[in-house]
């Protein structure tokens, strides 16, 4: 089985700056929580909206004499993510502290993997649009503690933190340079959102702050890149700056190009950027340096001593890799090579894992791979989006939407009809067959019935038959009068057929 | 009854099984004892209601029958270890107040076996320092002097509460924890045995971390048997410290048979320091013809990297303690500074550190900070690493020699004057000089009383062993402890 659809790289997003044009280039670390019912090293409970303090230990609290001990389940979920994106597996890893002191990190350093992830290196295929991806390389994953949260708004003079947060595994999933324009960074995300959905590992929930990206943004002329790719010499790119924290696709974009020509701007008047963390700010659009140079941290990683190097098994890592779910460019392409999707149809059922499973439900059961997609893609997501329903709440049922299909496919109904039977199953329910055979929706094939409905239309409009003789296209019109007359049950085939004979005899 | 307080623990375990006394009166003569010691100042907190309590129910255990060897055993418990509800501030004025809601997994093993804690004992701040010196609670005393003269001097560091409660009889036992020395040093001034076990042998679950890769537990008693009985019931397997070793607890005390016939020791080139005092030499002479008359075997060898484990030592247990330290931040429990109008977290983390810690607890901060810090990992912490691994290695050829132990003095001297060496923080730090190695090796090292200097202070020899053969060194500890009939006892003036 072929992994993805053969595609072409898409064209950098170029911008004209008042002297020349820039290119630009983008890495991005995305920090994934990984899903998990207990923190990285606490065994507490990672249960989001929970009262403030509720979800700590005295490990996450930080309290003299406690130690860290590793979740195995959070380092199979990286292992499983690893494997997702195509990416080596490390064997031995080891975990790192990086010192800081703020309040909403009560231990005074952050436990993580500097020198040894536990993940190497893999891929992203982002799609942008049918036949054109990026392939975007991943240069890592590691696994690290969150930190938990500081409310500064409460109180005029105090300020107050939540612990809850902290401890709860991370996956901070870093990619290479490779990414080139604002969109292709958000699809990036879109991407590795899906991913680690099919795969389990993160709920990708960007409003609760379970993904969110820090954005490293720099410009070059055209050309420099290319250099950089051939030599993987950073000197031939631009110095970057790092836009931190950014939990939605549309900021993301706005922050990138906001960043973008900033530099730009500095670099043509003949500036320099300086390598700094900024933070972008939604309500005025533009981004703002996190610290003074003074105020630069230095964070002090050396090798955690309250926990051994991690080795981790081969035949464990062949176990997740033999347990992985068909992943989203594998999905595609076998949707596009079994059932003859159109890619862009592919891609919109293989999006989701819940729209994907229905969708195959939906053809086992009535065995026509394009009218299922045609069906799910155009008729049934138009009308859940209108009522805002997700598809795993979908009041019609594969196997109901299926019975749809059938009836269409055995001339059961027409195409109209079969509209009006989506709309009563989907607000009354029932069997399909059931419906049109108690509803008489049945189609009319009675050849005698039809015959005497064109006659009748055929004698009452002599002036119609007559231009209908000079110009066939009018014949359509006979057969909307025929299936108005019969109340759409009319077979459409048969219909077309004997209007055509009777004004032509 | 002020007799009973001079037991060994394995002599009041056989009182206490043949009901000739009980636990009840053993902790109350341990009590009273400590009444009147508090010019010792061995025990920063008495909890003399908990020690009647676990009395009373040892005895009740001891009657049913089945208790285990130290049921009924009155100890003293340092202070690095978190006791529930009971103040535990590793001697320092940050955690002023602090009472954890968890027990440590080594003295919640002691408290299953049975023992009775007495209080929690005075120690060197965040068990940084040799001498007792930079505790919060004032210095302990060592019951020993020289002679006629009434000086004060050291207990050692850091379990100096520990080792002059124990030499003072003030309990049977006590726990002390060992970074680089901190249970054989003080253990060799006051004339006790101290064993600091293989590094992974108990858990550091609950004691206050100071050097992760460093510190351990382990007991300080009056004989290597007492050491022995101790060692087994504090150590085991916890899967709450990931560094703590699944392997099983031996019985070291049946290991116990003086016989040391055939066994190899190895004698060290590189311990014998310039301008180290006479009797030490001759002390470690005499040590050598002890367990030579026993039937060991001596052999001359070399640990070559030995000189450079003190400055690695001083790099990587200030490194790890930087970070270690960070949490205590006011934040969450401990020690706040009272802030001025406009003060931020900036300056709450800035006094209230200034505050609580103190000046040798600073230092040890700053150098750590120092020598993680970008542009001098490499040359401090990285290349102090690599000296680590040489001093490991310098060992594992020795034993893979055939070399059973290796006999070393504990300590370049006897107990130093309290007051003397504070002002300069090298001088003190030399103390460490013969025991950081075994730390940094992760190895298991006893010291054990030997012999009086000519002031009559006690001077201690050091064994170290193979990585988890406890029970060999301690008997080894043992047929040297019998060749060397170490009987004395400090005068009382306290």
């Amino acid at each position: 089985m072929l992994d993805h659809l053969s595609f072409e790289s898409p064209k950098p997003k170029v911008i004209a700056g008042a002297k020349h044009d820039w290119e630009l280039v983008i890495g991005m670390e995305v920090h994934a929580q990984v899903a998990s019912k207990a923190k990285l090293f606490s065994g507490a409970s990672t249960q989001f909206g929970a009262e403030p303090n509720s979800n700590v230990s005295f490990v996450d609290a930080a309290m003299p004499g406690m130690l860290p001990v590793i979740n195995e389940f959070c380092v199979e979920q990286a292992v499983r993510t690893g494997l997702g994106l195509k990416a080596e597996i490390n064997l031995v890893s080891a975990f790192d502290r990086k010192n800081y002191f703020y309040p909403d990190l009560p231990q005074g350093y952050q436990i993580s993997q500097l020198y040894h992830p536990i993940v190497g290196e893999g891929e992203v295929i982002v799609d942008m649009e049918p036949g054109i991806a990026r392939r975007v390389r991943i240069e890592r994953i590691h696994i690290e503690q969150d930190a938990g949260k500081s409310i500064h708004d409460m109180d005029p003079a105090m300020s107050f933190v939540d612990l809850n947060r902290t401890g709860v595994a991370l996956m901070e999933i870093v990619s290479r340079p490779d990414i080139r324009g604002p969109e292709e960074a958000a699809a990036y995300v879109v991407k590795l959102r899906q991913i680690l959905r099919y795969l389990g590992t993160c709920d990708g929930n960007m409003q609760n702050g379970n993904l969110r990206a820090d954005v490293n943004v720099s410009v070059c002329r055209p050309g420099q890149y290319e250099k950089y790719q051939e030599t993987q010499d950073f000197s031939h790119l631009g110095t970057r700056c790092e836009i931190k924290n950014m939990n939605s696709m549309r900021f993301i974009q706005m922050a990138i190009d906001y960043e973008a020509r900033r530099q730009i701007g500095i670099l043509e008047s003949g500036g320099q950027i300086d390598q700094e963390t900024r933070l972008y700010d939604p309500d005025k659009n533009e981004t703002r340096s996190m610290r003074s140079k003074e105020e630069a941290h230095d964070y002090r990683y050396f090798p955690c001593p309250d926990l051994l190097p991690l080795e981790i098994e081969q035949a464990w890592v062949d176990d997740i890799k033999a347990s992985l779910p068909e992943l989203p460019d594998e999905k595609k392409a076998r949707f596009v090579k079994d059932f003859g999707l159109s890619e862009y149809d592919a891609d919109v059922l293989t999006a989701d894992t819940a729209n994907a499973e229905y969708f195959e439900k939906v053809v086992d059961a009535c065995g026509d791979g394009k009218l299922a997609a045609n069906w799910v893609i155009n008729e049934l997501f138009g009308r859940l989006k209108k009522e805002d329903h997700d598809i795993t709440d979908s009041p019609v049922s594969p196997a109901q939407l299926a019975g749809i299909i059938a009836l269409i496919k055995a001339d059961e109904i027409s195409g109209k009809i079969a509209k009006d039977l989506f709309e009563i199953v989907y607000t009354e329910g029932g069997d399909p067959a059931e419906i049109v055979e108690a509803r008489g929706m049945k189609q009319v094939t009675d050849t005698g019935a039809i015959e005497a409905a064109v006659d009748e239309i055929i004698a009452a409009n002599p002036d119609q038959v007559e231009k209908a003789k000079q110009n066939p296209k009018l014949a359509g019109w006979f057969v909307g009068q025929v299936m108005k007359a019969t109340g759409g049950k009319a077979n459409p085939k048969a219909v077309n057929e004997l209007v055509a004979k009777k004004l032509n005899g | 009854m002020t007799d009973l307080t001079k037991m060994k623990i394995a002599e009041a375990r056989d009182a206490l099984r043949a009901g000739d006394v009980t636990s009840v009166e053993l902790t109350e003569a341990c009590l009273s004892a400590i009444e009147s010691a508090d010019a010792l100042g061995a025990f920063a907190h008495k909890t003399p209601e908990i020690a009647r309590e676990r009395a009373a129910a040892a005895d009740a255990r001891i009657k049913a029958g089945d208790a285990p060897d130290l049921c009924g055993i009155p100890l003293g418990i340092k202070d690095l270890f978190c006791t529930k509800g009971v103040p535990s501030q590793a001697a320092s004025a940050i955690l002023e107040g602090f009472k954890p809601e968890y027990e440590s997994t080594v003295s919640q093993k002691l408290q299953d076996a049975g023992t009775v804690m007495l209080g929690k004992l005075n120690m060197d701040e965040f068990a940084m320092g040799s001498s007792n010196e930079t505790s919060t609670y004032g210095n302990a005393v060592n019951p020993w002097r020289r002679g006629n003269d009434d000086a004060a001097l050291t207990p050692g560091g850091s379990s100096g509460g520990s080792a002059s409660a124990v030499a003072a009889d003030l309990c049977l036992g006590a726990t002390g924890t060992d970074t680089g020395g901190s249970i054989r040093q003080p253990a060799a001034f006051v004339g006790i045995t101290g064993i600091k076990p293989t590094y992974g042998r108990c858990s550091r679950w609950g004691i206050v971390a100071f050097a992760s890769s460093l510190d351990q537990a382990g007991p300080m008693t009056k004989d290597v048997r007492d050491a022995a009985i101790m060692l087994e019931a504090m150590c085991g397997h916890d899967p709450k410290d990931s560094t703590s070793a699944d392997l099983p607890v031996p019985n070291f005390e049946a290991m116990l048979t003086g016989d040391v016939k055939g066994k190899t020791i190895g004698i060290p080139r590189e311990y014998r320091m310039d301008g180290m005092p006479d009797e030490i030499e001759a002390l470690w002479a005499e040590g050598r013809k002890m367990l030579e008359d026993a039937g060991a075997v001596m052999k001359d060898i070399s640990l070559p990297h030995t000189k450079y484990a003190l400055p690695a030592y001083y790099v990587i247990a200030p490194a790890e303690a930087s970070s270690n330290l960070a949490r205590y931040d006011g934040v969450r429990y401990g020690h706040r500074a009272k802030l001025a109008q406009g003060d931020g977290i900036t300056e709450m983390y800035e006094k209230t550190r200034a505050e609580g810690f103190g000046a040798e607890v600073q230092r040890r901060v700053m150098v750590g900070t120092y020598v993680l810090s970008a542009g001098f990992y490499d040359a401090y912490y990285n290349r102090a690493r690599k000296v680590r691994t040489l001093i490991k290695k310098d060992f594992e050829d020795v034993f893979a020699q055939g070399v059973d132990a290796i006999l070393t003095p504990a300590t370049p001297s006897a107990a130093f004057e309290l007051g003397k060496e504070m002002t300069d923080p090298v001088e003190m730090y030399l103390n460490d000089v013969f025991t950081v190695t075994v730390n940094l090796a992760g190895l298991p090292g006893i010291a054990i009383p030997a012999g009086l200097d000519k002031s009559g202070l006690p001077l201690g020899l050091q064994l170290i062993g193979r990585p988890w053969e406890e029970g060999d060194l301690l008997n080894t500890a043992c047929a040297l402890e019998q060749a060397a009939g170490f009987v004395a006892k400090p005068t009382k003036w306290w």
